[in-house]
């Protein structure tokens, strides 16, 4: 892990465990009440998003998904505001207009969340086709999950991305999961980025639990499409550990299959027992970083509860510039 | 004053903007080795080069996807349609996307494109290549609807929504584009939101927009031989719609008919109807008049196809009743 100093490690460390603690808390915060609407969980993808965005500078662009909160936090996004919109305030990112499924936070390139599946295929390809026509060498991450790989838009915009030669990387994050319906009963393939070939780009697997693969992955994939060098699909295998949604009764799957996958896949663990093994980090060097989250966390429950909700004459705010 | 056509008008709108600011670029199905298949960008990609006039794949979806993506990421993208009829393909681009992300992400977003679609009934194209699709989008918040009748207002148009930060659709008629008519060679804007008052009267208001206006001043013409005095309204826009020039014109003649090719139920006339009884109904000295296209698809054959819309005589007809 040459490339990988220890300033890294700390960082990608502090961001899995951010996004963990913000999603346990979102969680809770929604069973209790405090949180309307749905919730989609991230919990078990972190490396995902960790991985891949710290190889992206703040002006390189990112679509996000119903389960957007991991990709939000890695871009760079606060999580005072974040916490605030979910709970609907008018201190949150989008003023309470958006909440958990439609988070975006422009300031670091993030382009939002999306509530629908397959959505950000050409807002990214879009985002990507802006940074090639200025030639300024942003790239553009579509995130997206093995269900959205079946909607149409997966094909017109890997189609034109490849076609055009432009700055964009397909990220899939393949949880096994469509919704509630296992990936492998409705999906042609094994594995969604062998649809590469179908346009002529690469296609490369990760294991989406371990960081520093995700990371190595997607360096190659950055560095490629800075350089004109086009579009790559990568699949990120993971699997979500959490329902759809926060209330998914689940009968899809059984407990036992989700506390195997938990024991043996957790990124954090893995990541953990990696950078222990080649002592690299400490674990007081970790329990250091996890009390400094977990402090972040309660000041952005606290600001979130503490803010007041939009007024009712705000209902017409921003529908038109 | 010199005259050109429509697409010529629409075709000196782009490259004026596509000159003023170099944000701005188009691409679709056909326009750039083509020149569009109804000759309305002819020359860009010359001007402008392939990059910046691109000829994309069959792919709506991602054509106006990737618009709105582009307009984020700080352009300011024309998406061309190739038909209205295949604007179906993007609905979830145009209706759940470039509508809503400004609103939804709290003002974080601008969203500059213009989405250029074709449409209207020529020479038997058929169900499918025929249709006006104006009102699906009135029924969207978000979006601006503009719909010009003529070719300085196609150029005008064009230019405003070209720089306007908003979303806006922009419906050109495809038989207008070879019809030639008056339009300014200095360089103007035609405000997007103002209705035209094409021809004073004061016993009816016949509120109409693109193709239409045209049988519309035809049927004034019969009427004013027969001593009714017909004012006519162009809308040019339907979002957002001018009704204080409405309004105003039915306080003064206490008539209204509305006529347009899209199809009557539900149309545009529906929503102005609608708003006129809402606010004004008490100035009313008879029913409104609706023409729009028969409840069908639009049939192939010539002699069916010639009778879908409504015709002169239908909204001579339709004041007569009325008056």
């Amino acid at each position: 892990m040459n490339s990988i100093d220890k300033e890294l490690l700390i960082k990608m460390y502090m961001n899995m465990v951010k996004i963990r603690r913000f999603e346990e808390k979102a969680n809770e915060l929604f069973l209790n009440g405090e949180i309307p609407g749905f919730v989609h969980l991230y919990i078990g993808e972190e490396a995902i998003a960790t991985g891949v965005m710290f190889n992206l500078n703040t002006d390189d662009y990112i679509t996000s998904t119903h389960r957007g909160h991991g990709h939000t936090i890695s871009k760079g996004a606060e999580l005072k505001p974040m916490m605030a919109e979910i709970m609907g305030k008018k201190t949150g990112y989008c003023h309470g207009k958006g909440g958990s499924m439609h988070i975006a936070d422009f300031k670091v390139g993030m382009l939002g969340a999306n509530g629908v599946v397959g959505g950000g295929f050409a807002i990214a390809t879009g985002a990507a086709l802006a940074a090639k026509l200025r030639g300024s060498k942003q790239v553009a991450v579509c995130f997206f999950g093995d269900g959205a790989s079946n909607r149409g838009t997966f094909h017109e915009s890997l189609n034109m991305a490849s076609a055009w030669r432009l700055p964009v990387i397909f990220v899939c994050e393949n949880n096994q999961y469509a919704s509630t319906t296992p990936y492998r009963t409705t999906t042609s393939v094994e594995n969604i980025a062998d649809r590469a070939i179908g346009y002529s780009i690469p296609g490369v697997v990760a294991n989406g639990n371990d960081v520093f693969d995700v990371y190595e992955v997607a360096k190659a994939a950055v560095e490629r499409a800075r350089e004109g060098g086009g579009p790559t699909l990568i699949e990120a295998k993971t699997y979500r550990i959490k329902g759809h949604f926060v209330g998914d009764p689940e009968m899809y799957r059984t407990k036992e299959e989700v506390n195997e996958h938990f024991e043996n896949d957790d990124p954090i663990k893995n990541f953990k027992s990696q950078v222990l093994r080649r002592g690299e980090l400490t674990d007081e060097e970790m329990d250091d970083i996890d009390k400094r989250v977990a402090d972040e966390i309660k000041e952005a429950v606290e600001y979130g509860r503490k803010s007041p909700y939009p007024e009712p004459e705000e209902i017409y705010d921003d529908l038109y510039v | 004053m010199r005259e050109i056509t429509f697409a010529e008008a629409t075709l000196e709108a782009m490259a004026e903007e596509m000159e003023r600011d170099p944000r701005v670029f188009v691409m679709g199905e056909d326009i750039a080795r083509q020149g569009g298949i109804f000759g309305q960008f002819k020359g860009l990609p010359q001007k402008f080069g392939y990059d910046r006039v691109r000829d994309t794949p069959i792919s709506e979806t991602t054509i106006v996807g990737s618009g709105v993506g582009a307009a984020l990421a700080g352009m300011r993208p024309v998406v061309d349609m190739h038909f209205v009829d295949f604007v179906g393909i993007a609905m979830d681009e145009i209706y759940n996307q470039m509508a809503k992300v400004r609103y939804m992400f709290g003002g974080q977003a601008t969203v500059p494109v213009v989405l250029r679609a074709p449409d209207g009934i020529t020479q038997s194209a058929a169900a499918q290549h025929s249709q006006s699709l104006e009102a699906w989008f009135l029924h969207v918040p978000g979006l601006k609807v503009v719909i010009p009748s003529n070719p300085a207002d196609a150029k005008g148009l064009l230019k405003s929504a070209i720089r306007d930060d908003n979303p806006v659709l922009y419906f050109e008629n495809k038989v207008l584009y070879r019809q030639k008519g008056p339009v300014p060679e200095d360089e103007y804007l035609t405000p997007i939101g103002q209705a035209n008052v094409v021809k004073e009267g004061k016993d009816v208001t016949i509120v109409s927009y693109s193709i239409t206006l045209q049988k519309c001043i035809e049927a004034a013409k019969r009427l004013e031989q027969e001593g009714i005095n017909v004012e006519v309204i162009d809308l040019r826009t339907i979002v957002p719609m001018d009704k204080e020039t409405i309004y105003n014109s039915v306080k003064k003649t206490k008539h209204l008919v509305i006529a347009h090719e899209a199809v009557k139920t539900g149309g545009v006339g529906a929503e102005i109807a609608a708003a006129v009884a809402e606010d004004v109904i008490e100035y009313l000295d008879g029913p409104i008049m609706r023409l729009g296209g028969k409840f069908t698809p639009i049939p192939f054959s010539p002699a069916l196809e010639k009778i879908w819309p409504p015709s002169v005589e239908d909204i001579y007809s339709a004041v007569k009743q009325i008056i």
